[in-house]
């Protein structure tokens, strides 16, 4: 069979396609494809119509909207083809994609891929809440698209479970919008959010935050009527005594994100079961030479900053492997998490180039150091006055500390 | 005098402020403990004698591709002004297109603002004809 070929494709038009698209244009590659599953560019950052993006970047607080607005323009000022509402049904491990689109289906061989189709929230099936299946209970996400693109108001009497961003950003908007937020309810012993969302998603309109809560029952037959809530002990188990049931309409759940990787795993791309997002190395490649991955879909980022800062270097090593002869990958130092880290990215380095590390904590902390290291060697070492697991924490290695290195061990002291 | 706990919002180091006021109103600042650099003083002064938010909303679009287009205060407005700015959104209905940047409203609630555009709405294409009328 004759096959299309095209020397870069793309998948995903949010933050990390464009910034990879635009990077992997300004690094010589002429022949690009992205595509996209929605009507518009953009990404999940059209829904996001509050402000506090592109501080690091443009040193402004854009709102969503305005962010990818400013990565849209210069796209178009490229030579790179945009397909909108196309999907990437398969991806092969000979980086054969097949695309479908509304009356058309196209079948093309890729000489590199960008994985960057971002994340999806945790459903109520993945946390298993008991109870009845009313209607009214949302992700904040799926709630925050419904009221800031299509005008539909979910509901009147909120509850919240999960205190990540997504759920104090939704529990402000709602007050906004006159409902009454009765709740926001977090297993942990401590808030997953921004602490400037904590004071001005919740503070600021006097929603009160239950701390070690979680929501136990759902109850209703067609619409929700109201959720039982219990404190939970060191075990995250339900203390029996503590119940209470709390009336409302809607139930919001904002407790967690997963990379969305079927394709990674229909093109047989390892997957590292800590980030969930695909194994890669220090030029963000895959385990499967040429299918690279960048973004939300690598590992879930607590900026979109650093989504667009690693898919534009995502862009430069894919542009570098898709235009010229394939480079020799010589990534052959392992980085371990070791104690109290939860992660560290990429998973494969290259002692002989300089790399920036990301990296979360697994609890939070004041005034700890990370430490890169191999047993007694320290290669880097980053001291911080706040370490929370929720923010994403990056740092650079030199090429010439990591001269006879051979595995590098991440730790918190 | 009251002591007031707040997280200081300036950077990501997140200083957790004990801050003493007076019960005026508004309260003005006495003293400040719990910050690493000055900024955290600027931050608690403004916060707890004047505090301002800018903030985002979407108001409705008529003849537009999309039902909604979102828009932000151009800079921080006084926090108390919030729920009558709301008020004064929710009863436009405004014309597409919309551009990005395009001022739909100024100085609502007597606030130093203007209310812009941020995501573009265009207008509706004339639907296309039916085959068979």
């Amino acid at each position: 069979m004759n096959l299309e070929e095209r020397d870069l494709v793309i998948i995903g038009g949010g933050p990390a396609g464009l910034a990879a698209a635009i990077s992997a244009w300004e690094a010589g590659c002429r022949d690009i494809l992205l595509v996209e599953r929605d009507r518009v560019l953009g990404g999940i950052l059209n829904q996001c119509i509050h402000d506090g993006f592109g501080l690091h970047t443009f040193n402004e607080a854009l709102s969503g909207p305005e962010y990818a607005a400013r990565y849209i323009e210069k796209l178009r000022n490229t030579g790179v083809e945009v397909l909108e509402q196309t999907m990437v049904l398969h991806l092969g491990e000979d980086r054969v994609l097949h695309l479908a689109s509304r009356g058309t289906y196209r079948t093309l061989r890729a000489r590199g891929v960008i994985l960057a189709m971002g994340c999806r929230e945790r459903p109520r099936g993945a946390i298993s809440i008991p109870g009845t299946r009313p209607s009214g209970v949302f992700t904040a996400g799926a709630a925050q698209h419904l009221m800031n693109l299509e005008n539909i108001m979910v509901g009147n009497r909120v509850c919240i479970l999960g205190s990540g961003d997504i759920g104090l950003i939704m529990a402000r908007r709602m007050t906004l919008e006159g409902a009454s937020v009765e709740g926001v309810f977090e297993i942990l012993p401590y808030s997953s959010g921004l602490p400037r969302n904590i004071q001005q998603c919740l503070n600021d309109y006097d929603i009160p935050l239950y701390l070690g809560t979680t929501v136990q029952k759902i109850h209703g037959s067609r619409r929700l009527e109201g959720v039982t809530v219990a404190q939970v002990g060191p075990d995250r188990c339900p203390l029996a005594g503590s119940e209470r049931y709390v009336p409302c309409d809607t139930l919001l759940l904002s407790v967690g994100l997963i990379p969305e990787n079927e394709l990674s795993r229909e093109a047989s791309i390892p997957l590292d079961p800590r980030t969930n997002g695909p194994l890669v190395d220090s030029s963000f490649m895959t385990r499967v030479p040429g299918i690279f991955a960048c973004g939300n879909v690598l590992h879930v980022h607590d900026l979109v900053d650093y989504v667009s800062q690693e898919a534009e270097e995502a862009g430069r090593f894919a542009a570098a492997w898709s235009c010229a002869a394939a480079r020799s990958s010589a990534n052959s130092l392992s980085v371990i998490p070791g104690e109290g880290i939860r992660y560290t990215l990429p998973q494969k380095i290259s002692s002989s180039e300089s790399t920036t590390l990301s990296l979360r904590v697994a609890a939070p902390w004041r005034n700890r150091s990370i430490v890169v290291r191999e047993k007694e060697k320290i290669v880097a070492r980053k001291s911080l006055v706040r370490l929370h697991p929720a923010e994403m924490i990056r740092i650079a290695l030199d090429a010439k500390s990591l001269l006879g290195v051979h595995e590098l061990e991440v730790i918190l002291q | 005098m009251t002591l007031r706990e707040l997280t200081c919002v300036v950077c990501p180091n997140g200083c957790p402020l004990k801050i003493v006021c007076t019960e005026d109103d508004p309260p003005r600042v006495e003293s400040v403990e719990g910050h690493l650099c000055p900024r955290g003083i600027r931050w608690a002064r403004q916060e707890v004698e004047a505090p301002q938010r800018t903030i985002a909303s979407s108001v409705l679009v008529a003849g537009g591709v999309a039902p909604l287009a979102s828009v932000r205060t151009d800079r921080p407005i006084p926090l108390e002004k919030i729920p009558s700015v709301m008020q004064e959104l929710r009863k436009l209905v405004l014309p597409a297109p919309l551009a990005l940047g395009d001022v739909v409203l100024r100085n609502p609630a007597g606030t130093d603002c203007a209310v812009i555009v941020t995501r573009g709405v265009e207008r509706e294409k004339e639907k296309s004809r039916k085959i068979f009328s």
